[in-house]
């Protein structure tokens, strides 16, 4: 073995390094060195990754369409003779029809709740350590988004925005384990805590020892202060089971979202808070009104870049 | 280490981690998935030297800490690639050793890697570590790995003997 102990003065000189950066990173503020080279390193990162998820989106969304298409096909013959609209529906790209629909949705959601919301496309996702969940959308600063704001999709809670570069945002998951958010029981206006556990359910901490809760019940967000960084009466999930805790001093159970974290594609940040609370009006069951106009936004499925706030429109 | 070789290594480690981020983990696999730099960075720094092994796992984690979506401290994967850089360059392939020495050495430095990042997590306090996440990434991150590696290990070692100049060193 040649050259040891230069080799050995190098690794030492590595590893100290490594771990000086964590301890920096990890006890620092806003404003740490380490913080502007982040953010420079994810400006150049950033568009990169954008580029890369462009290529690669359509490629494996293609994939997916064509298998969905097969396994599909009896139920689109038996659409196709019943329906010409339906038809014409079928006839479209699936790639297209599947973007088209997730935009309802987030129009949808975003109008029933007043939310001023700015669509983005996400194009990564945090590394296999497994332990992280969160993932990069393609929309930034250049786009007015800055931390703390809430991410939805048309399904419900998505996240919040917890770092953000020119072109890019890093949106922490509701799963992720060190996500919390304040969360009502819809019938009941009971209150309490959600917790992502990195895996399918949430946790949820009831404050009252006696809130009634039940499988089924859903769940919304609660305001925070000034709404960052969470609006009010975004559906979050639905208690599946109450984990009974006699003399505990919180009601604990366990929450499934209505959001799907393995298969995000389109979201929206809340650029704009409703003027007032929205309740419960939101959750799935409930009929869809027609959204007035105050506050929402007037999405056009077609248009990627509806609300004129944004400047370039989200890669196809 | 010549201009070439860094240039190379560069271009790989780029690639596998926007690829990583973009492509592998989009996909919905149970476990985790494979880490592209990682197989990258054993392919390059097999046939380096430990120091060069060192700074090629250094930069490789650094690149991967500053990756969006960056939510956990920056140098952590810095601190486990450098190792694992480290390690390789002390294994050092050369063309006379079997092929079964890089198969070991994916299993094993792909379960070094995915411990000593929870090591290096636990130690600042990371609360996301759990027992029972760690043991599903592990299992899963090593058996991606395994499967993964005969396709990029050759590649990226043929590659990187390219850049090299012909006078064998042992």
């Amino acid at each position: 073995m040649r050259d040891t102990r230069r080799t050995r003065i190098v690794l030492a000189v590595l590893l100290l390094s490594a771990f000086t950066f964590i301890t920096i990173d990890a006890r620092g503020g806003d404003d740490t060195l380490l913080d502007k080279i982040r953010s420079g390193a994810q400006a150049v990162l950033g568009p990169i990754e954008r580029a890369s998820a462009a290529v690669v989106r359509p490629v494996s969304d293609f994939i997916d369409g064509l298998t969905s298409i097969n396994s599909n096909q009896e139920q689109i013959d038996q659409l196709v003779a019943e329906n010409d609209a339906l038809r014409r529906d079928i006839l479209a790209s699936e790639y297209n029809q599947a973007r088209i629909e997730e935009f309802e949705e987030l129009s949808g959601i975003a109008g029933l709740g007043q939310y001023e919301i700015l669509p983005a496309q996400v194009i990564a996702f945090e590394t296999a350590s497994g332990y992280v969940r969160a993932v990069t959308i393609d929309v930034g600063t250049r786009d007015g988004i800055t931390k703390d704001l809430t991410v939805i999709n048309g399904d419900g809670l998505v996240g919040r925005v917890v770092g953000v570069s020119t072109s890019t945002a890093d949106v922490l998951l509701l799963s992720d384990p060190t996500f919390t958010v304040g969360a009502r029981l819809a019938e009941s206006q009971e209150t309490g805590a959600i917790t992502g556990q990195g895996a399918d359910l949430l946790s949820l901490e009831l404050f009252s020892p006696q809130a009634a809760v039940e499988p089924g019940n859903p769940l919304v967000t609660r305001p925070s202060t000034n709404d960052r960084p969470f609006v009010a009466g975004v559906p979050i999930g639905e208690v599946v089971k109450v984990t009974p805790t006699p003399g505990a001093l919180t009601r604990s159970a366990s929450v499934r979202p209505y959001v799907n974290f393995t298969a995000l594609d389109l979201v929206g940040v809340v650029v704009a808070p409703p003027a007032k609370n929205p309740r419960d009006s939101v959750l799935p069951p409930s009929p869809a009104p027609s959204p007035s106009g105050t506050g929402t936004t007037p999405l056009s499925p077609l248009s990627p870049s509806p609300n004129g706030t944004r400047e370039t429109s989200p890669s196809p | 280490m010549t201009f070439t070789r860094g240039l190379l290594s560069a271009v790989l480690l780029l690639t596998a981690s926007v690829l990583q981020v973009t492509v592998v983990n989009a996909l919905p696999l149970p476990g985790g998935g494979p880490d592209l730099v990682l197989l990258v960075l054993i392919g390059l720094a097999l046939v380096s030297e430990p120091t060069a092994g060192a700074v090629l796992g250094f930069s490789a984690g650094l690149l991967v800490d500053f990756m969006p979506p960056g939510v956990t401290e920056v140098g952590r994967w810095a601190l486990v690639f450098c190792l694992v850089g480290y390690i390789c360059g002390q294994i050092r392939m050369d063309s006379r050793r079997s092929p079964l020495v890089s198969v070991a050495a994916v299993a094993l430095l792909s379960a070094f890697a995915v411990i000593a990042f929870a090591a290096v997590g636990l130690l600042f306090g990371d609360e996301r570590i759990t027992g029972q996440v760690f043991l599903s990434t592990l299992t899963g991150t090593v058996l991606y790995d395994l499967l993964l590696a005969p396709f990029v290990i050759p590649g990226v070692m043929a590659l990187a003997r390219k850049t090299e100049p012909a006078v064998s060193r042992v």
